[in-house]
Parts: C-alpha cells; structure tokens; sequence
C-alpha cells in the first residue's frame, strides 16, 4: 500500500472519556463490523475488561475507510487504557503511530491522565488531534473545554473536533481531520526490514503472536526473520491484520502495522520492544524499542496449595508476555511457602495480573500487602534494595533507610485546593508549582513519597474533592526517611508475610489499626489467638480472638446424618481456603489487611 | 427373637446384636453401653402434623391449614403401608414417635401404628416406646391413653417456663401446662417422663433461662434435653434476622449451656448427649442408640433408614409420599452406600457427641494423632483416656467432628 494512504493514530485520553466508545464508531462508520457484531467497547475484549468496563490492555485494529477525496486510506487505530496503572501500555502504543486523538469528556474538562497522556504524544513526536467528545450529556461544556485543550495544545479553537462517540455525531468530519492532518508514514519501502514488535499475546493453538509496526522494507510469509535483541531466526508461518478478528494478508509494507504468527511457542524468543529484519540482508540499526517500566509496588503471590508452585511460574510466564511490565523474583516466606515476589505499576495493575492468573490459569492465590522498593544503606557502607519487609536487614547493622519519592500532578476545581494541600501534608507531600488551567480548575505540583500515595491516597482525594479531582505520577528519586518495620505476631510468632515498613511517626497508629483490622478477619478458632504488632522486640498493640465457644447443632431432623456430614464437610472447604499459619487459620484477605485499615 | 436379658451385659460390641440391659442399669458415660448401643435397632415415625409452623422449624410438616382429620388417617393408613412394605430389620430395641406433633393423633391412630410394627417386626422385650408430645394435646385421658398401649418414655416439647419467650418461640401452651403434664405422666405410670427446652433466643435473658431451668429440675421428670435455638434458613427467624433482628448470639448459648449443666448436674441429670441428660437409669434408648451408629428404620414423610452400609430417605413432600404408597411403591427418594470407612467416619462423626466418647477405632487414632488432632488435644477440647476418644467441651463437637473429617486415614 502506497504509504500516502496509511494512517496510523492511537486514541489517548484520560480513563471513562469515551476511548473504546469512539472505536466502536470508527469501526461501525467504516463498515469494518457488522451490526449484528457490534457491541459497546468492542475492542475490550477480556471478559476483565468488560465487567470493568474499563480499557486494560491496548488494541491494535485495521480498518479502511473511503474519504471525501475519493481514495481508500488504511487506517489502523490502536485504543488505549486511560487509567494511570497502564500508562506504558499508552506509551508502547503511541511509538507504533504517527499521531494521536486526545480525547477530553466535554462535562468533565482536563484531567490529570489527559495532561500526562498529551505530554507523552508530544514528546515522542506525535501529531495530536485535539477532540471534545460527549457533546450530547447535558453538562457537556464543549467551549471551555476547547479552551483548555488549546491552552494544553496551543492551536486554536476552531481546531478542536467535536464528537459524541455514543451518539455518533461528528464522526465523519473527524475521520476527514485524521486524513487531512495525520502525517502519513515515512517509511523507506526498499530498506531492509525494520518492524517493531509493540505488543504480543500467547495462543494455546498458534504459539505467540506479535504485534509490529512494519517501518521500513516488506514482511512476507515465508521470509527468514530476525529479531535482532535475541539473535533469533524465525520463518513467519503467517502475517495479517486485526479486525479486529485476525485475517492473513500474506505482507505488511512499510506504515503498515498487524500480526506475525511464526508457531514458536517459546516466549522468551520474542520480547515486545524487540526489532525485526530479515535474516538475509538484516537491517543494521535496531528501532528505538522501549524502556522497561519501572514497577512501583511489589507484593508476594503463593499458590493456596503450595503443590501450584510451578504452575503459578508458569502462568506467570505466559502472562509476561501479554503484559510485558510484569517482573517477578521467586520468593520464600516462612507462613505461605514459595511463591513470587511480583512487581506491579499499581494497585489496579496488581488486582488485574492477580485476577488474571486465578481465572486464566486456574490458580487459587494469596497475595500479601503491597510494598515500595526501600533502599537500605548498612553501616559496612554497602546498600541492598528491599522489595519485601521481610528483606530488611536488621536494625542493628542498618544505617538509613531510602524510600522512593514521586512527581505528583493533581488537577482540581480552584475550590479544593486547600482541602487538597492538607491532604497532600498529611502523607508528608511538599508542594511544588501550582498552574491554572483556567479560572476554575487547577494543576497543582507536589514531590511525595510514593508509599503515601500508592494505597489510599487516591481514594481520599476522590472522596475530598466529590470525585472532581484527578491524579498523575510518575518516579522522581530515593530519600532518606526515618522509617521502622512493623512486625505482626500471630500466637507469639512472628509472620513474615505481614511485615510492613512505615514511618516512625505513623508506626504507633499502624500498628493500632492492623491488629485491630486483624482481629475483625480472622475468624474465632478453637483457642485465644493474641494478635500483636511489634518494632523490634517492643510490642506497640495487642489484641485477642477469642477462642469460639460453641460450634454444634441441634439434633438432626427425622435421622438425616448424610445432611449432617454434608454440611460439616461443606464447612471444611470453607475452611480450606484459609491459610494455616503455625496452627491458626488466616482467611486469604488478612494478607491484605493493611490495604483495608482506611475502610472505617 | 429375643435373647436373655442377661446376656448383654457380656456381650461385647459390634459383635452381632446385643440384647437390652435392665433400664436401671444406664449411666450416663457407660463406656461398654455407649458401645453397645451401636448394635440396638429402632424404628422412628414420622408424624409431620402441628397446629402451626413454629418461626425457627424447618422440619418437613404440614401444619392445620393443609391437612385435616381424614387426612391424618389417610396418613396413618399409608405408615401402616409402609411399614408392610418394609424388609425384615430383626428386632426392635425402640420406637420412637417425633414430629411434626406426634400428639395430634389420637391414642388409637397410634396405636394403630404400633400395632403394624408388632405384626412386622419383634419387638424385643423391655422395649422403649416413646413419643414427643406437645403440652396443650395432653390431658388426663390422653396421657393414660399412651400409657395403656404400652408407651413407656413421654418427651414433653415444654420449650421455657417463660411466658414471654414462648410467645417468640411461636408456642401456644401457656405457662404451667408442661409442668401438670409431667405431674400426670409420672403418676400415669409411664417409665420415663422428660422434656425438652431450648435456649438461646436472643430476647431469653440469662435470669429467665436460671429460672426455667431451676423449674425443670424440680419437676418428677428424669430426662431433659436441651436444644441451643438456631437459625435454620428459609424459616420466620431467618427472615427477620436478615432484615436486621438480632441474631442468638453463641457465646451467650454456651453461657446458657453450662449453667444447664451446672444446675442439671447438681440435681442429678447427667449428660449422656451433647443436648441430653438423664437421671441414673433413664437414658433415652433411642437416642443412645442414634449416636452410637445404630441401626433404624424411618417411616414417614421425610424419615430416614440407617442400615449398616446403606442409609436412604423418604419424599418430603406429603403428596408424593402418598402417592407413591397408595401406588404400592416404597415412598423412597434417594440412598447412598457407605463403605466400612464411610461407616466408620459416621460413627466417629456421630459418637463424638457422647460423653463416653468413641472407641479408638483406626479412623479415631489416625485423628487423635494428626496435627490437628493433636492441637486439639493439646487445647483440652478432646481427652484420650483408656482407649477412647472423648470431647470434653460438648459445645464444640462439630468443630470436632470437622476437624476429623478432614484427616484423611492416609495422614497419620
Ligand atoms: N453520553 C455519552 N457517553 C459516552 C460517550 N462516549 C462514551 N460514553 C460513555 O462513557 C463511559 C466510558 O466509555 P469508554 O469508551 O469505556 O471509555 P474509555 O475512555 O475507553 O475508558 P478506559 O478505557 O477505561 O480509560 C461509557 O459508559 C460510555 O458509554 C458520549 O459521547 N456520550
Ligand atoms: S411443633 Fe415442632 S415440628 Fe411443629 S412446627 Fe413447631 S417446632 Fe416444628
Ligand atoms: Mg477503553
């Protein structure tokens, strides 16, 4: 295809916009799905994403649409997720593209992700279209939404398209602005091949399957491939395009971007971020390719029934490859086994890849409460990184601890600044600058320590501003802080897997909290079990689940004994799911109580 | 065919049928009768009538609005059919009358009944014959009627001595009548009187339980059973706990509990059952014999059989129930086999409600000395003393009882 006619654009905006919506009606305008096909967020394909109804995976789809000119043009859209956990999933999609539509909720304004999102477009060189959508809601304010975006975006207001994605107003002449103003590709057809593999997924039957942005030269089935990271030679069994159902097209030019499907089936050998070339004639400089995301917490996954071990390893594995931020360290904890210590872009990210596993893999498993990436400096002058408060070296031989410290962006109505300064001061934030966006709305600057802001903050914040404000963040540095370990002990032993680090300041209050949350979780046993929270060897708080009292039923009715064993046995499943720990039973959610220590 | 009653007292267990011991001779923790009493046979038979459905039962009734006089005896009719219908059991140690309201019936029906069993079955000598009846059916000819067709235990449902917490418990005897009843029944002649309480309703307080409690014992009867009120689903109380009513609380009903014990205990009712206590010579064969995996026949709507390896079960439904037998067919509506550890779990599961405990069958020592087992008796929740497995805290034998069920033989 003559590259003239190839667009290629990623929809980017802030979460619940109207991304996936927008899609729907670009496929549907372009006749790529049938109506009987068509449904809401189509391309949210995981059954996840649908009961969400949120974006968490992005989709790459091709479509052909026939503009006013007269031509065919070849579109192919990738939809991305809005919410902050999945940012890089934004940032692969958008080096696959020329341009992007930034999409803004004409009731709800600029929002921190929209900000983020935009800046991210611009700095990798991306045209961005700016677009106001859900013109149709009664509170839609579409002009002074104009406004921000061309305050964002500079341009002026008569450049900003205005759609309903639901309704499906303003399609057409958006489409015609994507023709009209999207750079067409600028690949050299008689290069070698160079392609970028921007997302894959793994296929029980075909064995991975890539995603690439072909950018110079032609791909054809059959072609030796290289991947030039691994070193790999592959043949290409397939290549086609998504549509989003695949469908082979026997090459991919140059702009154009679909699948290659080369039946291996081992996921190491082709990473996402990895460039292809053909192994005759192999191009010489690799692209760009992508910087690992950083995780920001980490939190220990066992298998309920340590005998999953290896299968957990393996789900883990295949799952990595659909979700290339993943990172995981086997790891060994005293009270739930072997497991793996896992590295998530954010709470959301970490309930995902852990939904995933248990439904897509067929796994039962605890996950422990999350933890930031201490930095421990030892008074040998050494330092060791510390994913787990398990791993933190003894008080003793310690002589500071770092955490890490973020950049946090909040936008809020001018109304809630004060609210917000107090909630920021709270979790010891420093303010830093503080913009208008207009006379109403804010963008407010803060450097904080990422453990504050990981758990609850954003709640808070949602909860103190009546939703309206929003958040962005993004690494910045390691500090020292006067941190200590809390321990917990169940019956006078200590359990690894709770361990948490905080601030010495808070210790006393957290301590408090989560053996007071422990006490509500754990259920009553057949003897005391005293709940302690300890620094050290100094016990700041303890409580007691009463041993339960009675545990029997009345006669059974008419001689039915098999309903009675059917009962106590259905109780002993029940039981099952619990976790023993020393010889107390800790349900699955006390791993995680200290996530819930906000909820009253 | 009966053997002399001399003969079961060296007859040891599980070894072929075991002949009755003289009724004076039950004690409450009789280890070898406990045992023994695993080899008694019973017939249980069902009487699903009550004026009303009390708010916390689920039991499969019909109460007034469904079934009228004609229909009793075309119920009785159909027990009697089916008793007909029944295979050879050997013969019966005890036959037991619950309900439903068994008292609903008069004095001929049951006899009626009764007399169907001896035409099938033998009843072996010094049998126990017992029936549950409620306070406000029972007067001076009623009583002597059941004494005159040879019953021998009357269960009395008195519930509470509290006029306020019969009212909760939906019962329509007022305060008095279970205490002229067991006067009656004593002088009647009958060869246990006992009756049944339960506890535990949130509106009970600890002082109203004391004082129902302290009647009780000073009543001429020798056996009471205690039942801790639960919340059954699908019932009046369920309902309204949902919507927000307070919930028996359990620690409040092992409060209850002990004091029965206490109070029970002093004036000479020992506990032989996690919810029943005698006096010397007054243990309920028929329960004796249910928690010690004895054999039984059930006949009626929803009653069950227990045959070694085999228990199966009767329609709940009146109409299917009557159907079936009208139509000559056994009114039956499932069954399972039990396996020899099958049986023996059920025996654990079932003994441990004892207080003379279970013998130290394989299934028992594979629990006592797992890890759970062993935590358990570590917490002094369950003894082993000389060859037996016993729960010292009655109040917690499911947690037992689950705990054991899940030790498999193979762990040990
Ligand atoms: N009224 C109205 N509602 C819209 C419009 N576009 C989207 N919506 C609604 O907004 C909600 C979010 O839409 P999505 O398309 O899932 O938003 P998204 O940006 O893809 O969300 P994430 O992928 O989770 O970031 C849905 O309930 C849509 O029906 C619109 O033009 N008008
Ligand atoms: S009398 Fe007994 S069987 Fe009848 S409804 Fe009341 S509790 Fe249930
Ligand atoms: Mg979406």
């Amino acid at each position: 295809m003559d590259q003239s006619r190839i667009r290629n654009f990623s929809i980017i905006a802030h979460i619940d916009h109207g991304k996936s919506t927008l899609a729907d009606r670009l496929l549907e305008r372009t006749g790529a799905i049938s109506e009987r096909d068509m449904r809401a967020q189509l391309l949210d394909e995981m059954d996840l994403e649908r009961e969400r109804g949120i974006t968490i995976k992005a989709n790459a789809v091709r479509i052909d649409y026939e503009a006013q000119d007269g031509f065919e043009y070849q579109l192919n859209i990738i939809d991305t997720p809005g919410h902050v956990d999945f940012s890089y999933e934004v940032s692969r999609s958008l080096e696959a593209c020329e341009g992007a539509l930034l999409l803004v909720d004409a009731s709800q304004g600029v929002e921190a992700q929209t900000l983020a999102n935009a800046y991210m477009a611009i700095e990798s060189g991306l045209e961005v279209i700016p677009v106001v959508n859900k013109i149709d809601l009664p509170a839609a304010d579409p002009d002074a939404v104009a406004e921000e975006l061309v305050g964002i975006l500079g341009g002026s207001v008569d450049d900003v398209v205005r759609v309903s994605a639901k309704a499906g107003t303003g399609i057409e002449e958006l489409l015609e602005v994507v023709i009209e103003k999207l750079p067409e590709p600028q690949g050299k057809v008689d290069s070698p091949l160079r392609a970028l593999v921007f997302d894959s997924y793994y296929d029980t039957y075909r064995g991975v399957v890539a995603l690439v942005r072909v950018v110079d030269g032609v791909m054809r089935e059959g072609d030796v491939i290289r991947l030039m990271a691994s070193g790999e030679d592959l043949v290409v069994a397939e290549v086609g395009v998504r549509r989003p159902a695949i469908e082979p097209t026997g090459r991919l030019g140059a702009g154009e971007a679909g699948y290659v499907i080369t039946g291996v089936k081992d996921i190491d050998l082709i990473r996402v971020g990895d460039t292809v070339t053909h192994a005759e004639n192999p191009a010489v400089d690799a692209l760009a390719g992508y910087a690992e995301p950083k995780p920001m917490v980490f939190s220990g996954l066992f298998p309920t029934d340590g005998d999953d071990f290896e299968r957990l390893r393996e789900a883990l594995d295949k799952l990595r490859l659909n979700d290339s931020s993943l990172v995981y360290t086997p790891e060994t904890s005293r009270a739930l086994g072997f497991g793996f210590r896992v590295g998530f872009l954010g709470l959301l990210h970490m309930e995902i890849v852990r939904e995933r596993l248990e439904r897509e893999y067929d796994l039962d498993l605890v996950a422990t409460a999350p933890s930031v990436e201490y930095v421990a400096n030892l008074a040998d002058g050494t330092s060791s990184v510390v994913q787990s408060p398990q791993d933190l070296p003894d008080a003793a031989i310690r002589q500071s601890i770092e955490e890490p410290y973020v950049k946090v962006m909040i936008i809020t109505p001018a109304e809630y600044i004060g609210t917000v300064m107090e909630l920021v001061q709270s979790k010891r934030g420093e303010m830093g600058e503080m913009n208008y966006l207009s006379t109403e709305r804010v963008e407010l600057h803060y450097l904080m320590p990422l453990s504050e802001i990981v758990f609850d903050f954003f709640d808070l914040l949602k909860s103190r501003t009546r939703g309206y404000a929003s958040m962005d963040y993004e690494p910045d540095s390691y500090r020292e802080s006067d941190l200590v370990r809390v321990d917990i002990l169940l019956n006078s032993q200590t359990v690894d897997a709770f361990s948490t680090i905080v601030h010495r300041d808070r210790a006393n209050t957290y301590g408090k909290l989560m053996v007071k949350k422990l006490r509500e979780l754990i259920p009553r046993q057949l003897f005391d079990v005293p709940i302690q929270a300890a620094i050290g060897s100094r016990i700041i708080s303890r409580e007691t689940v009463k041993a339960k009292r009675k545990d029997v039923t009345a006669k059974c009715y008419g001689g039915d004994i098999t309903r009675k064993r059917k009962l106590l046995e259905r109780q002993k499943e029940g039981k099952k799911r619990m976790k023993m720990v020393g010889s107390v039973e800790v349900p699955q959610e006390a791993f995680v109580a200290a996530l819930k220590i906000g909820d009253d | 065919m009966t053997e002399s009653p001399d003969a079961a007292r060296s007859s040891t267990p599980g070894n072929g049928r075991v002949d009755l011991p003289r009724r004076s001779e039950f004690r409450a923790d009789d280890r070898g009768l406990a045992d023994a009493a695993g080899s008694w046979k019973s017939a249980y038979i069902h009487i699903p009538f009550c004026s009303h459905r009390c708010p916390y039962c689920d039991f499969a009734i019909v109460d007034e609005s469904q079934a009228n006089e004609v229909d009793r005896q075309r119920y009785v009719d159909a027990v009697i059919s089916e008793i007909a219908m029944e295979d050879p059991f050997g013969s019966l140690d005890s036959v037991n009358f619950g309900g439903g309201t068994p008292s609903l019936l008069t004095s001929d029906q049951l006899e009626q009944i009764l007399n169907a069993l001896k035409g099938r079955f033998t009843l072996t000598t010094g049998v126990e014959i017992s029936i549950e009846v409620n306070p406000e059916d029972m007067d001076q000819r009623a009583i002597e009627g059941l004494v005159g067709r040879g019953f021998t235990r009357l269960s009395i449902g008195a519930q509470s001595f509290d006029g306020q917490v019969l009212g909760v418990l939906g019962r329509e005897h007022g305060v008095g009548v279970a205490q002229d009843v067991a006067v009656e029944a004593r002088s009647a002649g009958f060869e246990s009187v006992g009756i049944d309480l339960i506890y535990g309703h949130p509106s009970e307080s600890a002082r109203s339980w004391r004082a129902t409690v302290e009647q009780a014992i000073a009543l001429p009867v020798d056996h009471i059973s205690t039942y801790a009120l639960t919340v059954e689903r699908g019932t009046t109380l369920s309902r309204d706990v949902l919507a927000g009513a307070p919930a028996p609380d359990p620690d409040d009903q092992a409060d209850r509990y002990e004091m029965f014990c206490d109070l029970a205990g002093n004036a000479g009712f020992a506990r032989y059952e996690v919810s029943n206590h005698a006096r010397p010579g007054h243990v309920c064969v028929y329960n004796l014999s249910t928690w010690s995996h004895g054999e039984y026949l059930g006949f009626g709507l929803g009653a069950h059989d227990h045959r070694r390896g085999e228990r199966s079960r009767n329609h709940q439904r009146l109409d299917r129930y009557l159907e079936d037998i009208e139509g000559g067919i056994r009114p039956r509506i499932g069954s399972e086999t039990l396996s020899v550890s099958d049986q023996e779990r059920d025996r654990f599961m079932l003994g441990v409600r004892l207080a003379a405990g279970v013998a130290l069958t394989p299934f028992a020592t594979a629990f006592a000395s797992s890890e759970r087992g062993k935590r358990l008796i570590d917490a002094g929740i369950v003894d082993i003393e000389s060859d037996r497995l016993v729960v010292t805290h009655p109040m917690l034998t499911d947690a037992v009882a689950r705990e054991a069920l899940s030790v498999s033989v193979g762990d040990c």
